[in-house]
C-alpha cells in the first residue's frame, strides 16, 4: 500500500495523466527494457501511424529502441505468427503478439484455443507458455459487423486462457506489467475508444496489478453495477444521472474475466441486494451471463431482485452511427436497467 | 524401424481388445521417413510431429515404456494419461505430436524463430501429410518461414491419402514440393520408402538450416499400409491390390536386403535386433501395466503454472 501511495503521489508531482495508449506502450517499453526475452510480433507494429495499428508501439520508444528483431513487422498471417508466438514462448521467450481486431480471432484460434491454451494440459504440465496476446476490439467508431465486436467472452471459455480487460490508463499499466511476468498465456483487450481517454494519473515506475483484482470504481449501497473496459464508463456516467434521482449505484469494474474476483461481486451484492450487469459482448452465453450465473448460484439468498443484464444485442453490429447505437449498451439502458430492480 | 513397426503393431492389437481406447493412427509403412529425417538432429533441435506421431516419437528416442503408459492412461505415461495417443509429448527431448491437421507447422515456425533468435545452432523439424499441404496455416508457415530464414525443414510425409482422401484428388499440380518453389524454399522429393533417400535429403536441408541460410522443403512419397485410424474401413477408398503392390517396397524388408547385400551388417546381427525390439515392446507392456492410473486429481491441474480456473 506504502509503495503505491508513493507512486500515487509522485504522479501527482509529475502531473504525469497518460492514455490509455501511452499507459500500454509505457508498461510494454518498460518491461521490454528488464526482460530480453520479450519481443513483439503482429501486423504494422513498427511504423504504421507512428507505430502500430493504434499508434501504441510508436517508433522511437520500440522500433528505434529495441530494433526489428524484438520489434517485429509480420505478414498478413496470423494462423502463422500466432502459432510461432506460442512455441517461442514454449521455447523460452516471451512473445507479445498482437491481433489488431478481436474480430480477426477466427482466422488463428486454432492455435490460440488448441495449442496455446492447452499444450501444457495434454503434456501433462511439461509446457509453460508465457504468451501475452494484445487484441484491440470494440464498437461505437462505425467500423461495422466485422471490426467492432467485444469478443472476450470467446476466449474466456476456452480453459487455459487468461483474460483481462482493462478500463483506465492506470489500470491498463499495472495489469499490462503484470500479465508480461505471467507464465501463463494473457489475452489483453485493448477498447479501441478507450486508446485517447485519460483518468487516474499513472506513475512513472512499474507498478503490479494482481490479475483477479475488481476494483470498486464507485461506492454505493442500492445496487451493484459489474462492468468492464469501456463499460465501467457507461456504468460511471449511468450511476451519476442515478444520483440525481436518489439511487446511489456502486460500480465494480472485475477488470479480468479469468481469474475473476468473485468475491468482491459477491460482497458488493451482500449490501446492495441488486445487480445490474454491463456488457459490451453479445448477451447470449457471455461474461454477463457468467456472472450472472455466479452470483445466482452463490447469493440467490441476497438478492431482492432480478438480475438484469445491459449488453449487445444479439445481431451483428451495424455501420451506421444511429444503427450501432441503438444495439451496443448505452448509459441510459443502464438507468432503465437499474430502475427496473431498484424501487423508487 | 522395427521398433516402430512392432510399437504399432502391438498397440494395434491392444486396441482391437479395448486395452488402448481413443483414436489411433499407425505409421506402419512410413517409418522410413521418420528414421531417415530424425537421425539427423541432435538435442538442441526440435521436431514437431502429427497425429501419427508414434513414429516421429521412437525415432527421437522417447522411452516406450513412457508412451505405453501414456496410451494405457497410466500415471507414468508421457503426459500422465492426460494427452494420449495424438498428444504425446517428451519436451526434454524437444518433441511434441499434435493432431490438428496443419497446426504443427506455425509452431515450427516458432521453435525456428526461438533458435534463430537464441543464436543456439537449433533446426527444427517439421513433419506434415499430404491432407496438411492443402491448408493455410501450411503457406503462412512456408511464407514466413522463408521471409525470415528460419532454421525449419519441413518434411511433407505424402502417404497418397488424406483420410479417404486420395491426393491424386486433392492436391491441385500433383505436387507438394512443388509449392515450396513460389516461396523461395528450396524443394525435393524423395522416396519415402529408402530410409538412406530421406536421410540424405534431410541432411542436406538440415546443413543449409544450420547455417542461416533458412527453410527447405522435402516431399518423402510414402504409404500407410493400416486405415487412416484403427477401425477404418480403407478398402472403402483404396484396393487390395494398391496396397500389395506398396508393400512390395517395404522400406524395413528392404533396407534389411541392402544391408546385408552390401556386408554392412550379416542376418544374425539383424536377427539379434528383432529380439532386441520384442524385449522392448514386451517390457513397454509390462511397465504400462504394473504402473497405477493416474490419480483423478490430476485431471484437475496443469491448467495454469497457478491455480486459477
Amino acid at each position: 500500500m506504502s509503495s503505491q501511495t508513493t507512486a500515487i503521489d509522485q504522479a501527482k508531482q509529475q502531473n504525469r495523466e497518460l492514455t490509455y495508449r501511452q499507459a500500454i506502450g509505457e508498461a510494454l517499453a518498460q518491461e521490454m527494457a528488464k526482460n530480453s526475452k520479450i519481443f513483439l510480433m503482429g501486423e504494422d507494429v513498427r511504423v504504421f501511424y507512428g507505430g502500430g495499428p493504434f499508434a501504441v508501439t510508436p517508433k522511437e520508444k520500440f522500433l528505434d529502441k529495441f530494433g526489428p528483431e524484438r520489434v517485429r513487422d509480420t505478414p498478413i498471417s496470423e494462423a502463422a505468427f500466432f502459432g510461432a508466438g506460442i512455441m517461442a514462448a514454449v521455447a523460452g521467450f516471451h512473445p507479445v503478439v498482437e491481433l489488431m481486431f478481436s474480430d480477426f480471432y477466427g482466422v488463428c484460434m486454432d492455435q490460440i484455443a488448441n495449442q496455446g491454451a492447452k499444450l501444457r494440459y495434454m503434456f501433462g504440465g511439461q509446457a509453460e507458455v508465457p504468451l501475452l496476446m494484445r487484441i484491440a476490439y470494440g464498437g461505437g467508431m462505425s467500423f461495422g459487423a466485422t471490426h467492432s465486436q467485444a469478443l472476450y467472452s470467446v476466449f474466456a471459455h476456452m480453459p487455459g486462457i487468461k483474460v483481462v480487460v482493462p478500463s483506465t490508463p492506470y489500470d491498463a499499466k499495472g495489469l499490462l506489467t503484470t500479465s508480461l511476468r505471467e507464465n501463463n498465456i494473457v489475452a489483453f483487450f485493448e477498447h479501441k475508444a478507450l486508446y485517447g481517454t485519460k483518468g487516474r494519473l499513472v506513475p512513472e515506475e512499474q507498478y503490479e496489478i494482481k490479475l483477479g483484482k475488481a476494483d470498486v470504481k464507485r461506492r454505493g449501497k442500492d445496487v451493484t453495477i459489474v462492468a468492464l473496459g469501456k463499460m465501467v464508463h457507461l456504468s460511471l456516467q449511468a450511476a451519476d444521472q442515478l444520483g440525481k434521482q436518489g439511487i446511489s449505484a456502486e460500480v465494480v469494474d472485475p477488470r479480468s474475466i479469468v481469474p475473476l474476483d468473485k468475491d468482491t461481486i459477491l460482497d458488493s451484492l451482500k449490501h446492495t441486494s441488486r445487480l445490474v450487469i454491463v456488457d459490451e459482448d453479445y448477451s447470449r452465453c457471455g461474461f454477463a451471463a457468467e456472472v450472472a450465473a455466479i452470483a445466482a448460484d452463490e447469493s440467490f439468498g441476497m438478492l431482492d431482485a432480478p438480475i438484469k443484464r445491459v449488453t449487445t444485442y444479439n445481431v451483428p453490429i451495424p455501420y451506421a452511427k444511429h444503427l450501432e447505437d441503438a444495439v451496443l449498451p448505452s448509459a441510459q439502458r443502464i438507468v432503465d436497467a437499474v430502475k427496473e430492480v431498484v424501487p423508487t | 524401424m522395427q521398433l516402430i513397426r512392432r510399437f504399432e503393431y502391438t498397440i494395434k492389437d491392444l486396441f482391437a481388445r479395448a486395452i488402448i481406447i481413443g483414436a489411433l493412427h499407425l505409421y506402419v509403412g512410413e517409418e522410413a521417413v521418420a528414421v531417415g529425417a530424425i537421425s539427423n538432429v541432435g538435442p538442441n533441435d526440435y521436431v514437431m510431429s502429427t497425429h501419427r506421431g508414434h513414429g516421429h516419437l521412437i525415432a527421437r528416442g522417447v522411452d516406450v515404456n513412457k508412451m505405453m503408459a501414456e496410451l494405457y492412461g497410466k500415471e507414468t505415461g508421457l503426459c500422465k494419461g492426460k494427452g494420449g495417443s495424438m498428444h504425446m509429448a517428451d519436451m526434454k527431448l524437444h518433441v511434441f505430436a499434435q493432431p490438428v491437421v496443419a497446426a504443427g507447422l506455425p509452431l515450427a515456425v516458432g521453435a525456428g524463430l526461438a533458435s534463430k533468435l537464441s543464436r543456439d545452432d537449433g533446426v527444427t523439424l517439421a513433419f506434415f501429410g499430404d491432407g496438411a499441404a492443402n491448408q493455410g496455416s501450411t503457406h503462412e508457415s512456408m511464407n514466413l518461414a522463408s521471409i525470415w530464414k528460419l532454421p525449419v525443414v519441413f518434411i511433407c510425409e505424402n502417404n497418397q491419402y488424406a483420410e479417404s482422401t486420395a491426393a491424386s484428388y486433392a492436391v491441385a499440380g500433383g505436387s507438394v514440393a512443388k509449392r515450396g518453389i513460389s516461396y523461395a524454399i528450396p524443394s525435393d522429393t524423395r522416396d519415402g520408402m529408402n530410409v538412406l533417400a530421406v536421410y540424405e535429403g534431410v541432411k542436406k536441408a538440415v546443413e543449409r538450416a544450420r547455417r542461416g541460410d533458412g527453410p527447405s522443403l522435402l516431399e518423402c512419397v510414402t504409404y500407410r499400409y493400416e486405415g487412416h485410424e484403427e477401425g477404418d474401413t480403407w478398402h472403402t477408398y483404396r484396393s487390395k491390390d494398391e496396397v500389395e503392390q506398396w508393400r512390395k517396397r517395404d522400406p524395413i524388408l528392404n533396407f534389411r536386403e541392402y544391408l546385408v547385400k552390401s556386408q554392412v551388417a550379416t542376418e544374425k546381427e539383424l536377427e539379434s535386433i528383432n529380439v532386441e525390439v520384442e524385449a522392448a515392446i514386451s517390457n513397454a507392456i509390462q511397465f504400462a501395466e504394473k504402473s497405477a492410473f493416474t490419480s483423478e486429481k490430476e485431471a484437475m491441474k496443469d491448467v495454469f503454472t497457478d491455480d486459477c480456473y
